[in-house]
């Protein structure tokens, strides 16, 4: 698949795979920054600089091997791809919203699967991100592990023997990593138990994000877990941490779900019956209340009372409902009233199509 | 009706505000309505990792009273290689060059223990970085140990040093 086909397709390969745990772990992702050796860090880069960076990750990414067989890696600059086609690839989480800022030394490689992708001259030289369906930290690990050491192969990397693998912001210094695990808690939200779970995280030194960006409500009940510490402790240590905090909200999204199927089975059932009604049948909605029904709508068919529609569908709903993913399917700029229209049409499609199939 | 700011598109939104127990609404169209709540969300303090970041090198480097600006940037230390000077790196939360962490050393290490709880690397070491970067390490305290031989007249020990280091530069070339 190439870039214009990932730029067009909602879904992602790895929204397939079901993973473990992926009724309420959507995702796990882990990302690495990386540094080149001589040469300042990518914020004080000049443009021929910028373009050397680039060239250098080019080259020891066609070198690596083994990984090939994965599927083939797809260079683009930032500067290649319209502000719509740029937006897409965050919507889809390849990249992150900074390598929009300053695009023009920034650029993206990106597998085929849309598994891997390296950004280029984002805060830190590279930033090696895998991003897989369910609990999968442990495998995340092991396939960025392997890219990683097949670009030091072709790269030298800013290293320190005391301080690990050198970043531009201190917060990353060492490992460089940042391992994350989205979860799906409407279960905890419903029994206002989320406040107190989301405290005790906070005392474990992690780090809680709602879906898209720093410090948004949480929409559609998703929600983010990372670690925030990464000198002083090894990258197996702060994965097997946060694995075991992941299981930790597993069981009390669990637990929780009981309660509410014991104590308010019926009204449940209606909630997930009602926000697939609407999702089916509406032709005007804002991506807020999408968002909102998306997450009943999910929670109807982890729960048994909507059946044959797979869950990972609401995964690749939640990228199709965003606005620069619309405007392209659209093929214009669309206003908010046309985008709200133009959402609906496209989910109704959907539905339409997997309840055929 | 049409929107009270524009005056060209018909009011679809009623904004309720209530400031000092002093309610007002007015009516909006979308767009306007979209501005406003924009502009109202974008006059919030923003707090990112960044700025917190920063307030919190400022009181390491600099102490809680005296703001770097008041510090002549001339005495002021300067990163040797990308030529950044600390309160740039305040200022800004991010580093020049790998060289800064060693130019700010001494003063990076208490922020780098107040963030992470740690200020040495326990985790992965990289096949060849790695190597060179022991191999540059070891040669920084031959040279030190050499200029001490020196100073203390020990020329033998010294040609030795000297010896070691030419050989671990030459390991350094080959790779």
């Amino acid at each position: 698949m190439s870039l214009k086909q990932i730029l067009k397709d909602a879904h992602s390969p790895w929204m397939d795979d079901q993973g473990r745990e992926s009724d309420i772990i959507i995702s796990s992702r882990i990302r690495i920054a990386r540094n080149l050796a001589n040469l300042p860090f990518p914020h004080l880069l000049s443009f021929e600089q910028a373009d050397q960076v680039i060239s250098l990750v080019k080259d020891a990414i066609r070198k690596n091997s083994p990984l090939e067989k994965k599927g083939d890696f797809e260079l683009t600059r930032m500067t290649d791809l319209s502000p719509v086609e740029r937006q897409i690839l965050v919507e889809k989480h390849l990249i992150s919203p900074d390598l929009l800022e300053d695009f023009q030394k920034k650029a993206v490689a990106i597998r085929e699967d849309e598994i891997l992708s390296v950004m280029i001259n984002e805060e830190d030289h590279l930033r090696l991100q895998c991003l897989m369906a369910g609990l999968n930290l442990d495998e995340a690990w092991s396939i960025i592990n392997l890219l990683d050491d097949e670009l030091e192969a072709g790269l030298d990397y800013s290293f320190d023997e005391h301080l690990g693998y050198l970043t531009a912001c201190p917060t990353n210094v060492g490992t460089g990593i940042r391992a994350s695990v989205m979860l799906h808690l409407p279960g905890l939200v419903k029994i206002n138990q989320i406040k107190s779970v989301l405290f005790t995280i906070n005392k474990l030194g992690l780090a809680v994000r709602g879906l898209y960006g720093e410090g948004t409500e949480a929409s559609g009940n998703l929600f983010q877990f990372s670690n925030q510490i990464t000198l002083g402790q090894t990258e197996e240590d702060i994965i097997t941490n946060l694995i075991s905090v992941a299981r930790q909200l597993l069981n009390q999204e669990r637990a929780a779900r009981e309660v509410l199927l014991k104590q308010r089975r019926e009204q449940m059932e209606d909630r997930s019956g009602r926000a697939y009604g609407l999702l089916k049948h509406a032709h005007l909605m804002s991506s807020d209340e999408v968002m909102q029904l998306l997450s009943d709508f999910r929670l109807g068919i982890d729960l048994g009372f909507i059946k044959n529609i797979p869950a990972n569908l609401v995964s690749e709903l939640i990228v199709l409902t965003k606005p620069a993913f619309l405007n392209k399917q659209a093929g214009k700029d669309l206003t908010p009233f046309e985008c709200d229209l133009y959402r609906m049409k496209m989910i109704r499609e959907k539905l339409a199509q997997v309840e055929q199939a | 009706m049409e929107c009270e700011r524009c005056h060209q598109h018909p009011a679809t939104v009623y904004l309720t505000e209530i400031i000092n127990n002093t309610k007002k609404t007015i009516r909006l169209c979308e767009n306007c309505a979209r501005k406003i709540q924009a502009e109202s969300f974008s006059q919030m303090p923003q707090m990112n990792l960044h700025s917190f970041l920063s307030s919190l090198l400022n009181n390491e480097f600099f102490g809680s009273a005296a703001s770097p600006a008041q510090e002549d940037i001339s005495e002021q230390t300067r990163c040797s290689s990308c030529g950044i000077t600390e309160s740039m790196f305040i200022e800004q939360g991010l580093l020049g060059c790998g060289a800064c962490y060693r130019s700010f050393g001494g003063r990076l290490e208490p922020v780098l223990r107040r963030i992470h709880g740690a200020a040495r690397h326990t985790g992965k070491v990289p096949e060849r970085s790695g190597g060179k970067a022991r191999i540059i390490n070891k040669i920084d305290n031959l040279k030190n140990m050499l200029k001490e031989a020196i100073s203390r007249e020990e020329f033998e020990q010294a040609a030795l040093l000297r010896d070691e280091i030419r050989g671990l530069e030459n390991d350094l070339k080959k790779e």
